[in-house]
C-alpha cells in the first residue's frame, strides 16, 4: 500500500508480533494441558474402580473378571521385577559400552560404533517381542534355563527364585529383553555425560600414573555420578512402560510366583492383552486404573531422571 | 616387593576392566546383528511381491499386507502432519521467548517427561477421549495418538536446534528493522531447518513402529479401507496379531512385515543422522 503511513505499518508489524508470540505460547501451553488432561482423563476413567476397591486395589492379588474382583499387586510386582532385572543387566553393560566409546575405541570407529548402539534403540519394540518369542525364548529354554535350574536353583537362599519349568517364557526372559532395549538409552546418556568432564581432570589423573580403569572409576564416575544416575532413571522409565516386547514373552499369567522363571504379568502387558476384550464398566475401569498407576510411577521416575540430568548440566555451566 | 605387587594388581584390574568394557560393546553389537540376521533370515523368504498387492488374508489363505501398509502410511502421515506444527511452535516458544516467566521451564520439564512416557497410556488416553465418545475405533484416533508421541520429540529438537543459531544472526536481522516474527520465521527457523527436519524424521521413525498406542485406537481391519473414520489396518498391530497366532502362514506374513518396518525405521534413522550431526538428537 503506497499511501499507508509508516506508523500504521509499524503498528501492523507489532500486532503480528503479538499474534505470533501468543500463537507459540498457546502451543507451549498445550503441552501442559496435554499432561493435565492425560492425568485427569485417567483418574476420571478409573473412578468406578477407585470407588469399588479403594486402596485395597494396590495390595490385592485378586484378578477375577467373572466375579468383578480386581487387584493390581500382580502386575505392579511384575512391572517392578522385570524392570529391576533389566537394570541389573543393563547398568554394567552400558557402563562398559560408554567406557569403550569414550576411552578405548579408535577415533575413526567411535562414530560407527555409537550409531550402531543407537540403532539398537531404533528397532521397534514389537520386533524385540517377536524375536524374543520365536528366537530368544526357545534358545533360552533349551540352553540356559536347565543350567539355571541345576546350578543357581540348587543354591541356598537364592535357589527358590531360580527354579521353574524351562519354558523360555517368563519374568526373567522379559527382563533380559528389556535390558537389551534400555542398554542403548543408558549407554548413550553415560557417553554424553562422560564427554563433558574437563580434559584437564583426566590428564591430571593420568599424569599421576593412574590407569585408564582408575581414571574411569575414580575420576570420571564420581564427577558425573548425578548424570549417570539420571541416565539410569531414564532407562528405568523406558523399561517400566515398555509394552510390546514384554507382552510377547512374559507369559501373561495373573499369579504371583517366587521364581523368575515362572510366567507373570506387567501393567503394560495386562493392558495390551485385556483392554479390548474387557467387558463391563468395572473391568475396563480397573484396567484404566492400572494405566494410571503406571503413568504415576513412570512420571516420578522420569522426573527424578530429568532433575538429576539438569543438576549435572548446571554444574557443567559453572566449572567451564 | 609390596610396591611391585600393588603395581601388578593395578595393571591386572585395569586389563580386566577394559576387557570387560570391550566385551560389553561386543555384546551390544551381538544383539543388533542377531536381531537383524533373524529378521533377514525369516523375513526375506516371506517377502514375495504378493505382500504388496494383496490384503491381509484369513488363516490358510494366501494374502499380503497391502491394507496394513497403506493404513500405517496414512496414520503416520496424519499423525506427523498434526504433531509437527504444534511441536515446532511450542519449541519456538521455548527457545525464542522462554527466557522469562514460569511457562517455559515447566513446559520444558513436562515435555522431557512426556518424551519417554509409556505409549500405551497415550493409547488409553485417546481411547477415553475419542473412541468412547464416538463409540467406534477409527484411523483418526490412531493418528491422534501418534501425533501426541510426535509433539514432544519435535519440541525437543526444535528448541535444541534454535539454540544453536547464533544470536548475532538474529541481531543482524533486527538491526535491519525486521519485526520479531519475521526474524524467527525467516532467519532463526530457516537456519535451523536441517536440524528440525532431522527431528521430524526421527519422530516418523519412532511412530512407524509404535504398536501400543494403536491397539485401543485404530484397532485393525482385515479389509481394504482408506476411510479414516473406520477401524484401520496397520502394520504393527497386524504383526502383533499374526505373530501371536498359531497359523504358520500368518507368522510368515508377520516376519515379512517386521522386516519391512525395521528396515524402513533404521533407514530413516540413518538418513536423519547422515543429514545432520548426531549429538543434538533426543534421547
Amino acid at each position: 500500500m503506497p499511501n499507508r503511513t509508516l506508523e500504521s505499518r509499524l503498528k501492523r508489524q507489532s500486532i503480528l508480533d503479538l499474534l505470533f508470540r501468543n500463537l507459540t505460547r498457546v502451543a507451549a501451553f498445550g503441552v501442559l494441558l496435554l499432561l493435565f488432561s492425560i492425568v485427569g482423563i485417567l483418574i476420571y476413567g478409573s473412578m468406578p474402580a477407585i470407588r469399588a476397591f479403594g486402596f485395597g486395589f494396590l495390595t490385592s492379588t485378586e484378578w477375577d473378571p467373572v466375579a468383578d474382583e480386581f487387584g493390581a499387586l500382580v502386575p505392579i510386582v511384575g512391572t517392578l521385577v522385570t524392570s529391576g532385572i533389566a537394570l541389573l543387566i543393563a547398568i554394567p553393560v552400558s557402563f562398559g559400552i560408554a567406557t569403550f566409546l569414550t576411552e578405548l575405541s579408535p577415533r575413526i570407529l567411535r562414530r560407527p560404533f555409537g550409531v550402531a548402539i543407537e540403532l539398537l534403540a531404533g528397532i521397534p519394540s514389537i520386533i524385540y517381542g517377536m524375536w524374543g518369542l520365536f528366537i530368544f525364548a526357545p534358545f533360552f529354554a533349551d540352553n540356559i534355563e536347565p543350567w539355571i535350574n541345576d546350578n543357581i536353583g540348587q543354591m541356598p537362599y537364592i535357589g527358590p527364585f531360580f527354579i521353574g519349568p524351562p519354558m523360555g517364557i517368563g519374568v526373567l526372559t522379559a527382563g533380559i529383553i528389556l535390558a537389551i532395549m534400555v542398554i542403548p538409552f543408558i549407554a548413550s546418556v553415560m557417553r554424553d555425560v562422560f564427554e563433558i568432564i574437563p580434559t584437564l581432570l583426566k590428564e591430571s589423573a593420568y599424569g599421576l600414573g593412574a590407569t585408564t580403569w582408575e581414571v574411569m572409576w575414580k575420576v570420571v564416575l564420581p564427577y558425573t555420578k548425578v548424570g549417570v544416575a539420571g541416565g539410569i532413571m531414564l532407562g528405568l522409565g523406558r523399561a517400566l512402560g515398555e509394552t510390546m516386547a514384554v507382552t510377547f514373552v512374559i507369559g501373561n499369567a495373573h499369579q504371583l510366583s517366587q521364581s523368575v522363571l515362572m510366567p507373570g504379568n506387567s501393567i503394560a502387558s495386562a493392558l495390551a492383552n485385556e483392554f479390548n476384550e474387557a467387558y463391563g464398566e468395572l473391568y475396563t475401569s480397573a484396567l484404566i486404573e492400572l494405566g494410571l498407576i503406571l503413568f504415576f510411577i513412570t512420571f516420578v521416575v522420569l522426573s527424578l531422571a530429568r532433575f538429576m540430568l539438569y543438576k549435572l548440566g548446571q554444574r557443567e555451566g559453572k566449572t567451564s | 616387593m609390596n610396591i611391585f605387587n600393588l603395581y601388578n594388581r593395578r595393571r591386572i584390574v585395569n586389563a580386566l576392566g577394559l576387557t570387560v568394557s570391550m566385551l560389553a560393546m561386543g555384546l551390544g553389537l551381538f544383539w543388533l546383528i542377531w536381531i537383524l540376521w533373524t529378521l533377514l533370515e525369516n523375513g526375506l523368504p516371506a517377502l514375495a511381491p504378493v505382500v504388496f498387492t494383496e490384503m491381509t488374508p484369513a488363516p490358510g489363505d494366501a494374502g499380503g499386507l497391502l491394507n496394513a501398509i497403506v493404513g500405517s502410511l496414512m496414520m503416520t502421515a496424519v499423525g506427523t502432519a498434526i504433531g509437527t506444527p504444534i511441536g515446532i511452535l511450542a519449541g519456538t516458544y521455548l527457545a525464542e521467548f522462554g527466557q522469562r516467566g514460569w511457562l517455559a521451564p515447566i513446559t520444558r520439564f513436562i515435555n522431557d517427561v512426556l518424551l519417554s512416557a509409556p505409549s500405551i497410556v497415550i493409547g488409553l488416553f485417546v481411547y477415553e477421549v475419542y473412541v468412547v465418545h464416538n463409540k467406534h475405533f477409527s484411523g483418526w484416533a490412531g493418528a491422534f495418538a501418534l501425533a501426541i508421541i510426535v509433539i514432544p520429540i519435535v519440541i525437543r529438537t526444535t528448541e535444541n536446534m534454535l539454540r544453536l543459531v547464533p544470536t548475532t544472526l538474529r541481531e543482524a536481522a533486527a538491526a535491519l528493522g525486521a519485526p520479531q516474527w519475521k526474524v524467527i520465521n525467516f532467519i532463526s527457523l530457516r537456519a535451523a531447518r536441517a536440524g528440525i527436519i532431522t527431528g521430524v524424521m526421527l519422530a516418523i521413525a519412532r511412530i512407524s513402529g509404535e504398536t501400543a498406542p494403536l491397539l485401543f485406537t485404530a484397532l485393525n481391519n482385515q479389509f481394504w479401507s482408506t476411510d479414516m473414520d473406520e477401524p484401520m489396518a496397520n502394520l504393527p498391530v497386524v504383526i502383533f496379531q499374526f505373530a501371536m497366532s498359531p497359523y504358520e502362514d500368518w507368522q510368515q506374513l508377520a516376519w515379512a512385515g517386521a522386516l519391512l518396518i525395521t528396515f524402513s525405521v533404521l533407514t530413516l534413522n540413518i538418513l536423519a543422522r547422515v543429514l545432520f550431526r548426531p549429538s543434538e538428537t533426543s534421547h
